[in-house]
């Protein structure tokens, strides 16, 4: 079964705790954060778990449609207040306690001081294909 | 080439090989090495006799392996030559292949991988193509299962039952990038029940080949779903529906009914219908008594209920919904639908909308929007 694993710059439940913005942190901090990342999907493809992952930039807009001959609409850049998604993990495990497992050890990653950053991250279950026996 | 003739025999040439003393693990490296050499080099220039290529080319590169393995820990290597074969048969070689890829401590993910590889003959690419995740995420999945059953010995006899829970999980997974596990599953399933002498495999074999019969019709333009109520029974493959028909009778009349066998009568029921409200819902209640004795199961419990509204009215299958699990993914799906046979329309589209927002996939997630839709339909004036 496959999850995403998603992971916010802003929104969801209140942090629990407050580690700033990581451009604030030391340099080595920031390392070893990213490094904890990266050993973390390197782990999951050893356990034949990981399917992908992106970073997503806070930059962007939102665009839609217009009518017809019309360039489309963009509103941006987004609202301090909106809820803004800073990237993505998708895992393929067993179950969903095994999601939430692994969510809730991705939340560990270091933060200041190298403590863990207690990051609230949303897990999600994909839609898949409908089984081939119904009744 | 005939690449399904390839794959058929790969458990044969793993066999060869661990006959020969090399492990389990490294023969299965071998033999997939050589399988992706044969996939690459057949259709141009094909062998006379595929199997003695096979065997001959992974023994090669097991040779290779252990060398490398060896001049690593710098020993010498003591296999140098090519023993004979021992005399074990090679239809036990592939039975025991089955118990070994499904071994009950395998989480079921892996299992289902190392059975298609190594049973199945299917590569790593493949498998990650049909399971949708990274060629390098799918080879440590194999690998790790190898490594948790490194040192069971391979000669003794295993867990049918895991063996066919696999086998029915590939089934249920359908078809994906360009492999078709349902097909694939009926292979496997097929050439288990010629290897034993087991009325539940017969019985899985039937439920498949009923079920598989019914493909074409089961979705309609777009990949949209098609209820079984609705669904062209012309197109339906009255072979595939014979064939599973008479496998199951002859199960069945062993008298040691189990699960697939009871599943595989109420599919029997239905292809038997020449229309939906030809059904003999009588019947298949009695299945489902059957099946919910043999499994306790939930999910049987909630498809009893749609049956029982079938046989005895929707008011009926609501009463058979006391007691079961309002979790269960297709809870708020079942009771929508007799509460539309009964008259409720407002109630059942409300269902119909709860049931989408829980659907596990997207074409019941569509189909379900839909219903409650056209319920909304029917209820304005």
């Amino acid at each position: 079964m496959k999850y995403l694993i998603l992971k916010h710059y802003r929104g969801g439940p209140a942090p629990v705790v407050d580690c700033g913005s990581m451009d604030k942190w030391t340099p080595e901090e920031v390392d070893a954060h990213v490094q904890f990342m990266r050993d973390f999907a390197a782990r999951l493809e050893e356990t034949g778990e990981f399917v992908e992952g992106q970073a997503l930039s806070p930059e962007g807009a939102f665009v839609r449609y217009d009518g017809e001959g019309r360039p489309p609409v963009t509103d941006g850049p987004f609202a301090e207040t909106k809820d803004l998604i800073a990237g993505w993990m998708v895992i393929d495990v067993d179950s969903w306690d095994r999601a939430v497992q692994l969510a809730g050890e991705l939340s560990a990653a270091p933060g200041p001081g190298g403590e863990p950053i207690h990051e609230w991250l949303e897990v999600r279950p994909f839609l898949t294909e409908p089984p081939t026996v119904t009744e | 080439m005939n690449e399904s003739l390839l794959r058929e025999l790969v458990p044969a040439v793993i066999g060869v090989l661990v006959r020969r003393g090399a492990g389990f693990a490294s023969a299965e490296d071998a033999v997939q090495e050589a399988l992706i050499r044969a996939l690459d080099t057949w259709p141009g220039d094909p062998p006379r006799d595929p199997k003695a290529w096979l065997v001959a080319a992974a023994w090669r590169k097991f040779l290779d392996a252990a060398r490398a393995e060896a001049s690593r820990r710098g020993r010498e290597l003591a296999v140098e030559t090519e023993p004979p074969a021992g005399p074990a048969p090679a239809t036990d070689d592939t039975l025991r292949l089955y118990f070994l890829c499904a071994h009950p401590t395998l989480p079921q993910s892996s299992a289902v991988a190392l059975t298609l590889r190594a049973v199945g003959g299917l590569t790593t690419r493949q498998i990650a193509a049909a399971y949708l995740v990274p060629e390098a995420t799918m080879a440590q999945r194999i690998s790790r299962a190898k490594r948790r059953i490194a040192g069971l010995p391979l000669d003794q006899p295993g867990d049918l039952g895991t063996v066919l829970r696999v086998l029915y999980l590939v089934f249920n997974e359908g078809y994906g990038g360009d492999v078709d596990l349902a097909a694939e599953a009926i292979r496997l399933t097929r050439q288990l029940a010629a290897l034993t002498d087991e009325p539940e495999v017969a019985g899985l074999l039937a439920l498949m080949l009923l079920h598989h019969a019914r493909r074409a019709s089961r979705t309609g333009p777009g990949g949209r779903l098609v209820p079984l109520a609705e669904q062209d029974r012309s197109r339906w493959d009255t072979r595939l529906i014979a064939e599973g028909v008479a496998i199951l009778q002859a199960a069945l009349a062993r008298d040691r009914l189990g699960e697939y066998q009871a599943q595989a009568a109420i599919a029997a029921l239905h292809a038997d219908a020449r229309s939906a409200c030809e059904t003999d819902w009588v019947q298949i209640v009695e299945w489902y008594d059957e099946l919910l004795l043999l499994t306790g199961s939930p999910v049987v419990r909630l498809n009893r209920a749609v049956a029982v509204g079938e046989a005895d009215g929707p008011r009926a299958g609501l009463a058979a919904l006391a007691g079961v699990d309002p979790g269960l993914p297709r809870y708020a799906a079942v009771t929508a639908y007799l509460h539309e046979r009964a008259g409720d329309l407002q109630l059942a589209a409300e269902l119909y909308a709860e049931a989408a927002r829980a659907a596990t996939s997207v074409p019941e997630r569509d189909h379900l929007t839909r219903e409650a839709a056209r319920a909304r339909q029917l209820l304005a004036p």
